[in-house]
């Protein structure tokens, strides 16, 4: 579905990403783990180019997106993104963010875009909000709107850049919920969490990145209770005390 | 007391048909006014999308358009207005001082519009083009839907600022032989030997600047339907 070919990144001086190179398969639930400053989120940012790699290649579907002809609007409409502060439009109604981008792409007409809107909001029990604005709504509601914004565009893939970490602790998990439908539904997933519970529930893998890199990966079961490195250890043990 | 008030008036407005003067002197303060507003407007856009563009871009044409609206900012910023006037006054290429006045308040209500739009993009936070972008959206596209009326929405203050300020100079005009209002007061205090005809014309500057207050209310009102229950 998706391949990194020794994806690097530098910003200025800053080494963030030293080479990963990585498979994510077809309906695949991939959790990142890891400090921050460990290029997690720059890593799932070069996948669908809002950051571009300073050098090696993203394979998506069959196609070298790093390369500079790939027309990235179009790749981006494949990948979807939830940010860890919604970013949500708010000079527009909760009904127009879903639309915008369907319709002004010229995916769905207005009334089909409305009707798949309506429909996506039934299903997260927010079509009541359909008109009303994101100022209205709480963290936890206006993250559920950003994820259906994106599933609007009915992605072959979304990305999770710490869909939680913004919110109230009481919000957590209705935000988790529709994720964890997502999943179920055969969505290829990655997300970046600092939820472990959701990570060893509702993921196939778990990476634990540090330095820019991969340092370990496998089932969340092996990862999360019996990691072989020293560095995840440390990384889980700190966030089981702060829990 | 009030003889004196009524007589003063009766000079300054009535005898001779003055009256007339004043509107054709708030004619030309309105229409300086209008047109430097909609060229401040049209350059104003385009300097501070030419600003935007080469921010972080290593395009060697965007850079060299971003250092020639640096300049014109700098140069329209850093100067007189009476001054540029005077100079586009001068120019064999400009027939009268009233193009002078279209040129020159325009290139200036520009140089201040632009940096207005400038801020008012940068104000928006950054993770509104990157969700637009994420979506499948262009940049001009996210641009012009998400960032734009959200820009112009946070800018508008300073914007009918600029307007009001705007009308305010016109009534350096007279400099160049344009008989503006104030100008037209000025004419008629000559006759009149009271400072009368100021008061009048302070009178409609005001007037002028309060309706500019009131339309900036109610578009403020208009932007703010996405506010409500915060």
């Amino acid at each position: 579905m998706i391949r990194t070919v020794d994806l690097r990144k530098r910003f200025g001086k800053l080494d963030v990403l030293n080479g990963i190179s990585e498979h994510i398969e077809q309906s695949e639930k991939v959790a990142i783990i890891g400090p921050s400053g460990s290029g997690k989120s720059t890593f799932l940012r070069c996948l669908n180019l809002l950051d571009i790699p300073t050098s090696g290649e993203v394979w998506f579907d069959g196609k070298n997106i790093t390369d500079p002809r790939c027309d990235a609007d179009a790749t981006r409409r494949l990948i979807g993104m939830v940010f860890q502060h919604f970013n949500l439009f708010p000079n527009m109604t909760i009904l127009e963010n879903i639309t915008l981008a369907p319709v002004r792409l010229r995916l769905k007409s207005k009334e089909e875009a409305d009707r798949a809107a309506l429909a996506l909001l039934e299903r997260i029990g927010l079509a009541d909000k359909a008109n009303a604005y994101s100022a209205t709504l709480s963290g936890g509601q206006k993250q559920r709107v950003a994820i259906v914004r994106a599933l609007a565009m009915e992605p072959k893939l979304m990305l999770f850049d710490e869909p939680t970490s913004a919110l109230d602790p009481e919000l957590v998990g209705e935000v988790l919920d529709v994720m964890k439908d997502l999943a179920m539904s055969g969505m290829t997933m990655l997300v970046i969490t600092h939820e472990m519970a959701f990570a060893r529930d509702a993921s196939d893998r778990v990476i634990f990145m540090d330095g820019g890199l991969i340092v370990e990966q496998s089932s969340p079961d092996v990862l999360l209770s019996n990691p072989r490195h020293a560095r995840t250890r440390q990384f889980l043990q700190r966030l089981l005390q702060e829990a | 007391m009030m003889e004196t008030l009524i007589n003063s008036l009766t000079r300054a407005l009535l005898r001779d048909d003055r009256w007339k003067m004043y509107l054709q002197g708030l004619e030309l303060t309105l229409m300086i006014a209008a047109v430097a507003c909609a060229i401040g407007i049209v350059i104003g856009i385009l300097v501070a999308s030419a600003k935007v563009a080469a921010q972080g871009s290593g395009n060697p044409v965007l850079r060299a358009l971003n250092l020639l609206c640096e300049a014109y900012t700098t140069v329209i910023r850093g100067t007189p207005l009476v001054v540029q006037l005077l100079i586009l006054y001068s120019l064999a290429a400009i027939p009268n001082g009233l193009t002078a006045c279209f040129i020159g308040f325009g290139l200036n209500s520009g140089a201040y519009v632009s940096e207005i739009f400038r801020s008012g993009i940068q104000s928006v936070d950054i993770g509104q083009m990157e969700a637009g972008r994420s979506l499948g959206l262009s940049r001009g596209a996210t641009m012009r839907f998400i960032i734009l009326p959200q820009a112009v929405k946070n800018v508008l203050p300073a914007l009918f600022n600029e307007f009001i300020a705007l009308v305010k100079e016109t009534s350096i005009a007279g400099y160049i032989a344009v008989n503006e209002l104030t100008k037209m007061a000025n004419n008629i205090k000559s006759r009149t030997y009271d400072f009368t005809p100021f008061l009048l014309a302070a009178a409609i500057y005001l007037i002028l600047t309060f309706m500019l207050t009131r339309l900036q209310k109610r578009i403020e009102r208009r932007f703010a339907k996405s506010d409500k229950d915060r």
